[in-house]
């Protein structure tokens, strides 16, 4: 037993002197290739083996994930849809809360008007939730419109887009007072601007309160261009609205508003 | 009895206008999807309730839109009468009188849409009438009486079965 201890620890002290390299390389060669060898055959076997099975658990588990892929999508926009909402309210709350000397109601829009003459929206409210006929309707950005038509749970929404409709508006910076008409083109455009008024890129317009359809001061729109010929009146202002018309999704009525109607005041 | 299927159907009409297509604009010209049912409804040979339809669908739009109510009214009906006209003494080729009543029935209707607002006041120019609601409005009802036509095909064939005819 001593002698065969003896031979290991010397062949093994040999091996690491390296006096048996040639030996230890041509064994470690052969034990590497046929390990690869074997290996390589057993993978195959292997994978062979059970690689079908895989597939068809793979294929399983995609469907799986893809169903959950598609259910997360849905979901997906879904809240970006509440979110967006969310942050619609939560804008419309804060412009209440900053100009608490109105009582607002919140309205969803839920259509527009069938007829492409016309820019009018239909919102979710009505005569039950207090809404009467001429209340102004605005977001927090600016002026939308008034209220035209009323029944239970639903209004109808004149734009101030609409070609039929009118505002009386005032010029912040020249303090001075004009008309307000929309256009089919769903634009909006200042009329009988006396020609004494030196109208400037970006003046902004407000509500002048005249006429009593609208409270005054609420924002409208800024200038972007201005048309003037000596031969006319008056001179002509393109207005840019500060809302979006195209993505209104919720309003607020002004529903402490009452107008006055002066039509047998006009001769 | 069969006059009654007009509610649902219109009703479901006039949402799908007013919540969808009349949101989804080509300049500022929509598809009237009433009109093409109205028209579509009208060219059935075996459909006798045509008026009815018009009738109702002028009533629901009078309600609904800020137009004054005569006029689409006037306009559907009209539409009808044309389509009547035209399939029983003109035409023979379904497919020349669905474009044809179409497209002469979007232009009635705007021009009584046209003249109703004038009468209640608004004069609108005449050229940004038809360059940006006209033209846009009889392309595109044109590229939808296609589809909306096999739907209500379907519709009469349901309502008024063509073995009653015989």
């Amino acid at each position: 037993m001593t002698i065969i201890f003896l031979v290991v620890a010397g062949v093994l002290a040999l091996a690491l002197s390296g006096s048996l390299g040639f030996v230890s390389t041509g064994f470690n060669a052969f034990l590497v290739s046929t390990q690869t060898w074997i290996s390589t055959r057993f993978v195959a076997i292997q994978e062979f083996l059970t690689v079908p099975r895989d597939v068809a658990a793979l294929r399983q588990r995609n469907a799986e994930l893809e169903a959950e892929v598609a259910r997360l999508q849905a979901q997906v926009v879904q809240l970006q849809s509440q979110v967006a909402d969310t942050q619609a309210l939560a804008a419309l709350v804060n412009f209440s809360r900053s100009n608490p000397e109105s009582a607002y109601t919140a309205a969803t829009v839920i259509g527009r008007d069938p007829s492409p003459f016309l820019r009018y929206i239909i919102i979710d409210k009505g005569s039950n939730q207090g809404l009467r006929r001429g209340m102004p309707v605005v977001t927090e950005q600016g002026l939308v419109g008034r209220v035209d038509a009323v029944i239970g749970s639903a209004a109808r929404v004149q734009l101030i887009t609409d070609p039929t409709s009118a505002v009386n508006v005032r010029l912040e910076r020249a303090d001075r007072e004009a008309v307000l008409t929309g256009t089919l083109a769903g634009d909006l455009t200042l009329d009988l601007v006396p020609q004494d008024i030196s109208l400037e890129l970006g003046d902004v317009v407000l509500t002048s309160g005249l006429g009593g359809s609208y409270p005054p001061d609420l924002i409208i729109g800024q200038v972007v261009t201005v048309r003037r010929r000596d031969s006319d009146l008056f001179q002509q202002a393109f207005i840019q609205p500060v809302v979006d018309f195209a993505q209104l999704k919720i309003v607020l009525v002004i529903t402490d508003f009452r107008p006055v109607d002066i039509t047998p005041l006009i001769p | 009895m069969k006059n009654l299927v007009a509610f649902p159907v219109l009703g479901l009409v006039f949402i799908l206008q007013m919540a969808i297509l009349s949101r989804m604009t080509l300049l500022s010209g929509t598809v009237d999807l009433v009109l093409l049912v109205i028209v579509s409804w009208s060219l059935q040979e075996q459909v006798e309730s045509s008026w009815h339809w018009a009738g109702l669908a002028g009533l629901l739009a009078g309600f609904t839109s800020g137009l004054p109510p005569y006029a689409p009214l006037l306009g559907y009906l009209l539409t009808v009468g044309m389509a009547r006209l035209l399939l029983q003494q003109i035409w023979q080729a379904p497919i020349l009188a669905l474009f044809s009543v179409t497209f002469f029935a979007t232009l009635l209707t705007h021009l009584v849409t046209f003249v109703g607002l004038f009468i209640s006041g608004t004069l609108l120019p005449v050229g940004d009438v038809l360059s940006l609601i006209t033209l846009p409005s009889v392309f595109l009802n044109l590229l939808f009486i296609l589809p909306v036509h096999a739907v209500i095909r379907d519709l009469a064939l349901w309502v008024y079965p063509v073995e009653e005819l015989v």
